[in-house]
């Protein structure tokens, strides 16, 4: 078991930056996820902590080692790879036994770990299979046990749920986290899904374009995402470009763009931004307020229902206003599916629930 | 640690290229060089007589290659690919048995399938002379010799090509497609213009280029069959048989330029047109054939195309069988008996020959299997500047007739050198099995990168990650799964060593002579009984190995191609 520290880490393909400038501490033991959309660098990163790539810039220390050129077969870490990448010609036994020949364990240790291992994935059964004759589900659970069974200092998973179905990849979750709880080690798990990230993770780093984003827990990220490009990439959320007006010691007054009129107040500790830099408020549905009698104070205004979709346990409210369209989240309580388009309803932004943000990704990209 | 992984490829690499450079590369351009000697200056004297109107011989035989190759395409293609369709297509009774039967040409070393189509159809051949009892006639009705010799037995050995990518490239189109096309509306000859005719055409491009590279160097055809007619590579041995090396110099690189052209404009023509399917495994189904008639038609054809195909390994058979001397100036061999093959047990003298093609063959392709191995590894696996050059290198003895390697090694190691350790390789017993060695390059190397480009990277890397060194990892993970593959390729290259004659012929030394050499000295002596018994020894080694091929590695011969 092992700390991570990267710094400075920038990776280069000929001229394209895949990673740029990234700094991560990544604690003992902890369950470390790394979050976003594809082609953002996530398993370019993981494979400099494996030692496939070596940085272009930056240094790598496991611990107070530093790693940052070390061979990949000298890191101690190990890998389940997306694929998986189980050796077909040998048999279970001998793929999981694998990394403990190359250590030269004695004969009878090797037997004792790796039907250790096996047992720990519920694998016992099948240790004399071929891999091929193998569903999914199994394969996925001999590459778990593969790389456990060398006692990393330092466990890496890529997406290693992403060619499974869904129900399996609930099941192999669940399986994954306790295997990790029970061994209490340092796991990076690298996913573009966010609701793996939210559920399994001590901590998630948010990657967009080879850039680290936002660093924190899953709430951190979930409540107060550090820009609009985090808050919009992870779960559901109203991005409304806005103007700041003026500010006193506990309050900030905010304008939304094309709307000179009526001004939000917003407590202070629920902003993020800079003065003077382009700015979005972000609430995400669920704390939305509607109601269809006409709501009186700061932050409230009046729309039309555009659309209301039904999931069962709650109604999704798309309502219009002004040129915006703000979605809304209620729980079914059978108030709201009866009402037709073209409705009057009114909505109010809770200031505690508004979260005052960085718009990096540019103009216009919170228009509907 | 960059710099480490660059060291070590470097250390695979240099080796590599040194053997490139110096034993496929050099040569070539030691017979570009002779080229420009002309009587004892430097210039393109060589060139000009070549392309004198006055002595018209090498722009004859150079006119006659080209268009006997021309023909050759034209006949194979007649063949294979109405095969391919029938064999492919529709399904009728034996066609599983007639399609496999259908690659039996590939089974019949060049010279011995010569010899087999004289005995057959040739002056006093088995066929015309039936023919002319059977009717009693005057004369033979026909009989093969010269240009039309030369392309039947292009026609019979090469229409694979046409066959087996085509019947490749059936077997892989989506049915689909065809299928989406007539439920669009369009008849079955719109179908099969606009959708599979488009879709075939890179396959039969990619064989008529094969059909008529291979046609350019063919060797063995024109030296039993044509009796004075000239073609280039034939020309080449005579030249060098009268002592007159620079023009065989200098007819080498004419016959290689025309040779690489066509190969470059293959590559060229297959990197721009793609339509290769995406989906997978889906085999077309093939129609049943209703119609009796056209049914039983099918199956006579079927039947027929066997018979045919399979009479020269028959002929073969019985000639083996024959004692030498009592089959003289009748028209029918009369005494069978198994006395050849004893002798080849009993004196050594005739089993020595055996021998030597053997230990020849064993040593050229275990240098193709070291070699190949490394320098697939290095052209699939490893990053390097002039990745491109190297595998032109590597492919260069493919673009090169039999005839044309033979020469360059006779040039380049006629002489003291450091690539020779200092000796002269001519005459010596080295020359043959660094010949051999030369020609199956390109051949062991594709086999290997094939399995090599089928292996995941990430398993290699899984490897390493659990902790396992790069030559374990080469040992227990890379080696075994791709030595299928490799083998392929190795054990064809073994075959193909041992049959090899073009080269042979070149640069045989009297107490060093390979089975094919040993063919026609008994050819000559009119011993047709032990030539016939060496072709069985040769055929029954690549029905072996291509049998072992396809049982222990489960590899279809047509891969190798
Ligand atoms: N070996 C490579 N050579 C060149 N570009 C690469 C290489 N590996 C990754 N990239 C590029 O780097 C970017 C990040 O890739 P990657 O780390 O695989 O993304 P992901 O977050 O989806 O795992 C991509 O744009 C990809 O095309
Ligand atoms: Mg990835």
């Amino acid at each position: 078991m092992s700390s991570i520290t990267l710094k400075h880490v920038t990776k280069k393909f000929n001229t394209f930056s895949a990673v740029k400038e990234l700094n991560l501490e990544i604690k003992e033991g902890e369950f470390f996820t790394f979050l976003g959309p594809s082609g953002c660098g996530k398993t370019t990163t993981l494979r400099m902590i494996a030692g496939f790539y070596y940085p272009t810039i930056g240094t790598i220390h496991f611990g107070d080692k530093d790693m940052t050129r070390v061979a990949p077969e000298k890191r101690n870490t190990g890998m389940v790879f997306q694929n998986y990448a189980l050796f077909p010609h040998m048999t279970v036994f001998e793929n999981v036994a694998f990394g403990l020949k190359v250590r030269k364990c004695a004969k009878s240790e090797v037997i004792t770990r790796v039907e250790e291992a096996l047992r720990k994935v519920r694998l016992e059964q099948l240790i004399d299979r071929q891999v091929s004759q193998l569903s999914g589900g199994q394969q996925q659970r001999v590459a778990l046990a593969r790389a456990l069974v060398i006692e990393p200092d330092i466990l890496l998973l890529d997406e290693p749920l992403s060619n499974l179905d869904a129900r399996l990849r609930d099941e192999m979750r669940a399986e994954i986290l306790r295997l990790q709880r029970e061994y209490r080690i340092t796991t990076i798990y690298v996913t573009h899904d966010q609701v793996e990230a939210l559920t399994m993770s001590d901590r998630i780093a948010v990657f967009n374009t080879g850039e680290c984003q936002q660093v924190g827990t899953p709430k951190q990220i979930y409540d107060e995402p550090a820009n609009d490009f985090v808050a919009s990439f992870i779960g559901e959320t109203n991005l409304l470009s806005i103007q700041l007006a003026r500010e006193d010691d506990e309050k900030i007054y905010v304008r939304l763009e094309n709307d000179e009129t009526t001004e939000m107040v917003i407590p202070k500790d629920r902003s993020n931004t800079i003065k003077d830099t382009p700015s979005a408020l972000s609430i995400r549905p669920e704390a939305v307020e509607v109601s269809t009698k006409e709501l009186e104070g700061a932050n409230c205004f009046q729309g039309t229902i555009e659309m209301v979709q039904f999931t069962g346990a709650a109604e999704h409210l798309f309502i219009k206003v002004g040129e915006q369209t703000i979605q809304a989240l209620v729980l079914n309580n059978h108030l709201w599916s009866e009402r037709k388009k073209g409705e009057s309803v009114w909505i109010r932004f809770p200031g505690e629930y508004v979260w005052i943000i960085p718009n990096v990704l540019g103009e216009g990209a919170h228009e509907k | 640690m960059r710099n480490k992984e660059m060291r070590f490829t470097m250390f695979l690499l240099i080796p590599v290229v040194l053997v490139l450079v110096g034993y496929v590369l050099y040569p070539s351009i030691r017979t570009l060089w002779e080229s420009f000697f002309y009587k004892g200056s430097i210039g393109v004297g060589n060139y000009k007589a070549f392309f004198s109107p006055e002595s018209l011989s090498n722009l004859e035989a150079l006119w006659n290659s080209v268009y006997i190759s021309l023909l050759s395409v034209l006949c194979s293609a007649l063949i294979g690919i109405p095969l391919a369709f029938i064999f492919n297509k529709y399904e009728f009774p034996g066609r599983s048995f007639f399609s496999s039967v259908a690659i039996l040409p590939m089974v019949l070393p060049s010279l011995v399938g010569v010899m087999a189509f004289m005995f057959l159809y040739g002056e006093s051949g088995l066929i015309p002379n039936a023919i002319k009892d059977l009717f009693g006639l005057e004369k033979v009705p026909f009989k093969i010799g010269g240009v039309s010799g030369i392309l039947i037995v292009h026609a019979y050995t090469m229409y694979v090509y046409f066959y087996m990518t085509v019947s490749s490239t059936i077997r892989n189109i989506d049915p689909s497609l065809e299928e989406a096309a007539f439920n669009l509306g369009a008849s079955r000859l719109t179908v099969f213009r606009k959708v599979t005719l488009p879709l075939l055409t890179p396959a039969i491009v990619g064989a008529s280029l094969l059909v008529f590279m291979t046609s350019m160097a063919s060797f063995s055809a024109p030296f039993l069959l044509a009796g004075g007619f000239r073609v280039l590579s034939l020309q080449i041995y005579f030249s060098k048989i009268n002592g007159n090396m620079e023009m065989a110099a200098t007819q080498s690189v004419i016959l290689s330029i025309v040779s690489i052209s066509f190969l470059l404009f293959m590559r060229w023509y297959q990197n721009r047109k793609d339509y290769r399917m995406q989906a997978k495994g889906i085999g077309a189904h093939r129609s049943e054939v209703k119609n009796l008639f056209v049914k039983w038609t099918m199956v006579a054809i079927g039947v027929i195309g066997v018979i045919v195909l399979l009479l020269p390994h028959a002929t073969i058979l019985v000639l083996s069988l024959v004692l030498d001397g009592t089959w003289t100036w009748q028209t029918y061999p009369s005494v069978f008996n198994f006395e050849n093959y004893m002798l080849l047990f009993k004196d050594p003298a005739i089993w020595d020959p055996v021998r030597h093609s053997l230990t020849l063959a064993f040593i050229a392709t275990l240098g193709n299997l070291v070699f190949g191995v490394i320098t697939s590894y290095v052209l699939v696996k490893r990053k390097f500047i002039g990745k491109n050059l190297v595998d032109s290198m590597v492919m260069l003895p493919w673009a090169l007739p039999a005839t044309v390697v033979g020469m360059n090694l006779i040039l380049a190691f006629n002489e003291r050198s450091i690539l020779t350790f200092g000796h002269i390789l001519v005459g010596t017993f080295w020359i043959l099995p660094l010949a051999y060695f030369i020609r199956h390059i390109p051949l062991v190397v594709r086999s290997t990168n094939a399995a090599l480009e089928q292996l995941d990277d990430s398993l290699e890397e899984a490897a390493r990650n659990l902790g396992a060194k790069w030559f374990y990892t080469f040992r227990r993970i890379v080696l075994p799964l791709v030595l299928p593959g490799v083998l392929s390729g190795t054990l064809l290259a073994f075959v193909e060593a041992v049959g090899e004659f073009p080269t042979s012929v070149l640069l045989y030394t009297l107490n060093n002579r390979p089975i094919s050499i040993e063919i026609m000295n008994q050819l000559r002596m009119f011993n047709m009984g032990q030539a016939a018994a060496y072709g069985m020894i040769q055929i029954s080694l690549i029905a072996i190995v291509l049998f072992i091929s396809n049982k222990f590695f489960g590899v279809k011969a047509e891969r190798s191609l």
